[in-house]
């Protein structure tokens, strides 16, 4: 039968020849209970959890879930509306202010999801004769916000400063121009060099967005990201956030300095139309956000986690996605998706939870077992994990 | 540029991402008949940018599907 899902054909067949060979669904998997940030019961198996971007562990942070059921007493389940119409609350506006003091900057919005955040800004700030250049590497809904505006859309090869200053010296004189870039790209754990590449964005009159989703809480002095770490976060026009990496719930935000910012909440359309974030999420977002800006020690213990894990997986033979730790993920690339999805299982059977990442999500076509470190994580747990990996990597026959 | 200069250069430029050697005219499909994936694509569209010194954004892309569309482009862009 020819219809509109002929499209998913091909990979309905992928699906179904690799599920054929026995293994257990990489995208099927439901967690029955959750211990803990670093710890759950999947399929029947109590699991170490290496893939939840949960990085500072505040899921199950006591202060957290208290203000969370307070603002489910006080406010109830949802706001049933759009933060211009009945659905900003105290909450929200706290949420706000929480952020404007995280980041020392002058202006925060909050959006449902992370995802929404970039489709809003991108797509509102960036129109029709205005051009977007952003990396090749950008996530789903970096793309998708620049495909929602009308803007002209120029890619660069990844961390790649030349090929960035040549593309924007092409566009022609007078037309807006947006660069976008990413503090640690979630596929390879990298981090971009942004204090250079913010440097000939603004030498040629471009204004800067950075998706800092996954250093929040996490890279920098003060947690700010991989711009503060690299001392240009006053150079970047516009920082986007989410709060279901190290915050530990869902939501997503724009931090920024620009004087007009608050019409954004007008014309973008994103945030509008749209219910805004129930009040137990933002009340437990504003906690969390404020204990983060006081969690040097966690910080300074999930570091350690990562070299660890890197340094213990590089010596038993695995090859990964970075030289050296830039982040807390790990990429742990695998020779193909069949053993790719082998190895995933063995790992779950050993009782440890990754992320099986395949084309077209992740770069040069590379099938990927992507680790999330928590600073929950002990050192003793980081010590199994490299073990169960040892034990699955020679059992499936990559190392 | 004319069409003539800038077709002979695109040749040249194209050569190396034609691994199989298609016999390629105006009609060939970057998708289809050259086989391009989306890294081919990138890398072979950074080569003519660079080369011919002009931007072919995402949006002019899209409206590329053959050889022959791309000279066409080409030419146009270098205005």
């Amino acid at each position: 039968m020819t219809d509109l899902f002929s499209k998913f054909d091909p990979l309905i067949e992928m699906r179904a020849g690799l599920l054929a060979t026995g293994v257990t669904d990489p995208f099927g998997m439901v967690m029955e209970k959750v211990l803990s940030p670093t710890v759950a019961v999947c399929n029947g198996r109590e699991t170490i959890l290496l893939g939840t971007y949960n990085y500072m562990g505040m899921t199950f942070d006591p202060d957290v879930i208290e203000a969370g059921k307070q603002a489910l007493d006080d406010f109830g389940a949802g706001t049933t509306g759009s933060r211009v119409l009945n659905g900003t609350y105290a909450g929200h506006r706290a949420v706000e202010e929480a952020l404007k003091e995280f980041y020392g900057m002058d202006h925060a919005m909050v959006f449902s999801t992370g995802y929404q955040a970039n489709l809003g800004i991108i797509s509102t700030i960036a129109g029709k004769g205005d051009y977007i250049v952003l990396d090749i590497d950008s996530h789903a809904s970096i793309w998708d916000g620049c495909k929602l505006g009308d803007a002209e859309v120029v890619p660069f090869k990844h961390n790649d400063i030349e090929a960035m200053e040549k593309r924007l010296k092409r566009i022609p004189e007078g037309a807006g121009k947006l660069v976008i870039l990413e503090g640690v790209y979630s596929m390879l754990g990298d981090i971009a060099p942004l204090k250079e590449m913010i440097r000939v964005a603004k030498e040629n009159g471009a204004m800067v967005l950075v998706d800092e989703a996954h250093s929040m809480g996490f890279i920098g002095p003060n947690g700010r990201g991989v711009a503060e770490d690299q001392g240009c976060l006053d150079d970047v026009d516009f920082v986007i956030g989410t709060f279901s990496k190290s915050v530990g719930t869902v939501g997503g935000f724009c931090v920024s300095n620009h004087p007009k910012f608050e019409i954004l909440r007008l014309v973008c359309r994103p945030y509008v139309f749209t219910a805004s974030l129930p009040p137990s999420v933002v009340a437990t977002a504003c906690t969390s956000i404020r204990k983060l800006m006081h969690a040097g020690n966690k910080r300074a213990h999930l570091w350690e986690n990562s070299k660890v894990l890197h340094q213990g997986l590089k010596d038993k033979g695995f090859q990964l996605g970075t030289d050296t730790p830039q982040s807390a993920i790990i990429a742990v690339i695998m020779p193909d998706l069949e053993r790719g999805a082998a190895m995933w299982e063995a790992l779950l059977k050993e009782g440890l939870y990754v992320n099986l990442a395949r084309p077209p999500a992740t770069p040069a076509n590379m099938t990927l077992l992507r680790c999330s470190l928590c600073a929950e994580h002990s050192a003793e747990q980081v010590q199994t994990i490299i073990g169960m990996f040892e034990r699955a990597g020679k059992a499936v026959g990559i190392i | 540029m004319d069409r003539a200069a800038t077709a002979e250069k695109i040749a040249a430029l194209i050569e190396p991402f034609n691994k199989k050697g298609v016999a390629i005219t105006d009609a060939s499909t970057f998708a289809g008949d050259l086989e391009f994936d989306s890294l081919t694509v990138m890398d072979f569209v950074a080569a003519i940018e660079d080369d011919f010194d002009i931007i072919i954004s995402m949006n002019q892309q899209a409206e590329i599907e053959t050889y022959g569309q791309l000279i066409d482009a080409v030419v146009k862009l270098q205005g």
